[in-house]
């Protein structure tokens, strides 16, 4: 039979219950002088200081060897942390990135110079990266990509444009993904994914201004960047294969179903104790789904810790999660008596206004809903 | 995931399997009681899953007792599997049952049915709507309260006065006048946490089990006919826009699985309210999205009586209403998050 089944998650244990505890003490005073509508940036708030604290902690890293400076803590302990964070509305933008899956994959496919000299970095909280594989002709097509690493003395040089690349202005390092070969018959081919110093002479970067007047992605443009052999990440031509893999780090993870939590907090706290049975009805419906989201997602962080291959499993938590983000905004349009403004200075006013113009993107970001449904058809033995 | 649940799951895959063929299903949907099945599922020691081995039980975790019920489900097994083992656990060490399938009462919301002292024992009184089962049951389990305590009853069907009903699947769901004197012996304190709350969260831990059984099979009907059925040339699985609803018809079913795990650990867990309120509630709504996408994959065969698609479907859209429908329970969330307050929310979806 066909079935895509998630086991139960690992148990909760004295020694994650014990760090949440930690972390929760920490959120109380660190997140003290934050209000609602920062808070619902989610993991799109940026803040260097508050990663650094994190990361003194012992935060970041969690489930790396310690060898590289990681922790070496379960990837339930990890979720702890995680799902804590995004829950109280914590700015962990700075180093999501690099924390959630740039480091992974220079674990799993670096050499042992790229290991040292990055991830302990990273885990430190000094290192930020960003993800360079949209381009402008190349969204959900990713083998589309037409960036381009020429082999030259002693390394490569790079041509092209990324776009949508968020928080490139502020990132240290990219991993870029790129074409090495000219395309063959097998389309995903050819491809390679590099680390690039964002100081590297050749490099441009222009901000897209996003629909609510915010700057978080970028255009990137290489002209005749020169890389050296060393800034190769895994094999040439191997591309594809690591890309894959880091994209399931993207897709399992609480943030694809908690971005959303500030809005659901200040929308009962709105209504307050006047709420009546139909409101109870609709929010009582979302922390259902967010319970069984939660269940799903940990099951994952235990395929993870078996160092199981969980890629079609996170496209389900992120098609459902993201779906349900986007509908718990109409949800508590309907119920709530009050019309968005992102100035107000009534929490929930602001935070919803936020929310419906940040919604569009959630079924986007990290591959698209028609993408992670092809990929869920595909584990059906469709495609 | 023990020995022992494995080794369930094996056998009542291959028991419900070979025994619930569509000749099975029709004969039941025709008002005939399935006995030679029940025979089967009683000698297999699923009717006694959660009876205690003193009173002739198997005494099953009951994440394995729901494991069984949940493949059962995904067979549509015509039976009173679920009823019976509630009745189980509602008799638990303190009454006796009789063999056969047994049935339960309150199933739904209504006043409470009373249980009063008399001269020969016990007088039972009240009503209970669509009871499961109630005309083939050889007792009927009854939770009553009796000045203020929670007491288990066991009545005979035939001293009852039964309204017959059935749900959109033809199962027997039968109104029920108690209006009965009862011996001393046919009465007994309720269990500890046996009362009517717990009660009605066990059924709906149950019919989530139950959901979740029918969808996976209801996905792995639809899969094989869409690989199967070709229009424009080639099987309709090939399209794109089949495939998008096949997915989700997947990522619904695997989510009603992972809720009905949930609502088993919290059932096994003293019957924890809240997960097993939220398991309720996202399978009933898994299984409105489901039977939806079964059937327009299937086109106007599976719309038929001769196809097997409705056996499970007819169970979806009656399960997801039986004790407490998806509005129910997200009632009583809402309700335990409100009287919480915002700020708890979080820490309640952890711990619960």
């Amino acid at each position: 039979m066909t079935q895509l089944t998630f086991a139960p998650p690992p148990p909760n244990t004295e020694v994650t219950e014990k760090l949440r505890a930690e972390v929760r003490a920490f959120l109380d005073v660190e997140l003290a002088h934050m209000t609602p509508r920062q808070r619902a940036q989610s993991w799109s708030g940026r803040d260097p200081a508050f990663s650094k604290k994190m990361a003194e902690r012992g935060w970041l890293g969690m489930t790396w060897p310690k060898k590289y400076g990681g922790h070496e803590r379960s990837a339930l302990e990890r979720y702890v942390v995680l799902e804590e964070m995004l829950a109280a509305g914590a700015p962990v933008g700075a180093h999501w990135i690099a924390d959630r899956q740039s480091a992974p994959s220079i674990l799993r496919f670096g050499t042992e110079e790229q290991k040292q000299f990055f991830v302990p970095k990273i885990a430190r909280g000094e290192l930020f990266f960003c993800i360079g594989m949209s381009e402008p002709d190349s969204g959900s097509d990713l083998a589309a990509t037409r960036t381009r690493a020429t082999a030259v003395e002693g390394g490569f040089k790079v041509n092209g444009t990324k776009v949508w690349t968020s928080g490139a202005h502020v990132a240290h390092y990219m991993i870029l993904f790129c074409r090495t070969d000219a395309k063959s018959d097998d389309r995903h081919g050819g491809v390679s994914q590099f680390i690039v110093d964002m100081k590297t002479p050749g490099i441009k970067i222009s901000p897209i201004v996003d629909l609510s007047h915010e700057h978080h992605f970028n255009e990137v443009v290489f002209e005749d960047m020169f890389l050296p052999t060393s800034a190769l990440l895994g094999n040439q031509g191997d591309g594809w294969k690591q890309v894959t893999g880091e994209l399931a780090y993207e897709r399992s993870g609480p943030d694809r179903f908690l971005s959303t939590f500030t809005l659901l907090i200040e929308g009962f706290a709105m209504l307050g104790e006047g709420v009546d049975d139909r409101a109870k009805i609709a929010l009582g419906r979302i922390i259902a789904h967010l319970m069984t989201l939660r269940r799903m997602s940990r099951s994952i962080a235990g395929m993870l810790q078996r160092g199981e291959d969980p890629a079609v499993h996170a496209a389900i938590v992120k098609e459902l999660g993201t779906s349900l983000e986007q509908e718990m905004v109409e949800v508590l349009r309907l119920i709530v008596d009050a019309e968005p403004d992102s100035a107000s200075s009534n929490p929930y006013v602001a935070v919803l206004a936020h929310t419906i113009m940040h919604a569009p993107s959630f079924s986007l970001r990290g591959g698209t809903r028609e993408i992670l449904r092809g990929m869920i058809a595909r584990g059906l033995g469709l495609r | 995931m023990s020995e022992t649940t494995d080794l369930i799951r094996d056998m009542a895959e291959k028991l419900f399997g070979d025994a619930c063929e569509k000749p099975v299903l029709a004969a039941a949907e025709n008002g005939e009681f399935q006995s030679a099945l029940w025979q089967e599922i009683t000698d297999a020691g699923l009717a006694g899953a959660l009876l205690p081995e003193s009173a002739g039980g198997s005494d099953l975790a009951i994440e394995d007792a729901l494991a069984a019920l949940r493949i059962s489900a995904s067979r549509a097994a015509p039976v009173p599997l679920a009823e019976t083992m509630l009745a189980g656990w509602l008799a638990g060490s303190a009454l006796a049952v009789p063999e056969g399938p047994l049935a339960i009462a309150p199933a739904s919301n209504g006043p409470p049915l009373t249980l009063k002292k008399s001269s020969a024992g016990w007088r039972l009184e009240g009503k209970a709507k669509r009871v499961p089962f109630a005309r083939n049951a050889a007792a009927i389990l009854v939770l009553a309260e009796s000045d203020g305590a929670n007491m288990v009853a066991r009545v005979d069907p035939k001293i009852c006065t039964l309204t017959q009903g059935r749900n959109l699947a033809m199962e027997p769901r039968d109104d029920v006048t108690f209006d009965c004197d009862l011996d001393a012996g046919d009465v007994a304190p309720a269990g500890n946490n046996v009362n009517l709350e717990t009660l009605r969260a066990f059924g709906a831990a149950m019919r989530a089990n139950q959901i979740a059984g029918a969808l996976s099979r209801a996905l792995e009907i639809t899969l094989q006919y869409a690989n199967e059925r070709v229009q424009f040339g080639k099987p309709i699985a090939k399209f794109q826009a089949i495939q998008h609803n096949l997915a989700m018809l997947a990522a619904h079913s695997a989510a009603a699985n992972a809720a009905a795990d949930m609502a088993a650990e919290a059932a096994a867990n003293g019957m924890k309210l809240l997960p097993i309120a939220a398991a309720k509630a996202r399978c009933g709504e898994a299984a409105s999205i489901g039977a939806g996408i079964a059937h327009q994959t299937h086109g106007a065969i599976g719309f038929t009586r001769e196809h097997m698609l409705h056996y499970i479907t007819k169970r979806l859209w009656s399960w997801r209403d039986e004790f407490g429908k998806e509005s129910d329970w997200s009632l009583v969330i809402g309700r335990a998050a409100a009287k919480a307050g915002p700020t708890r929310i979080w820490s309640d979806i952890v711990t619960a």
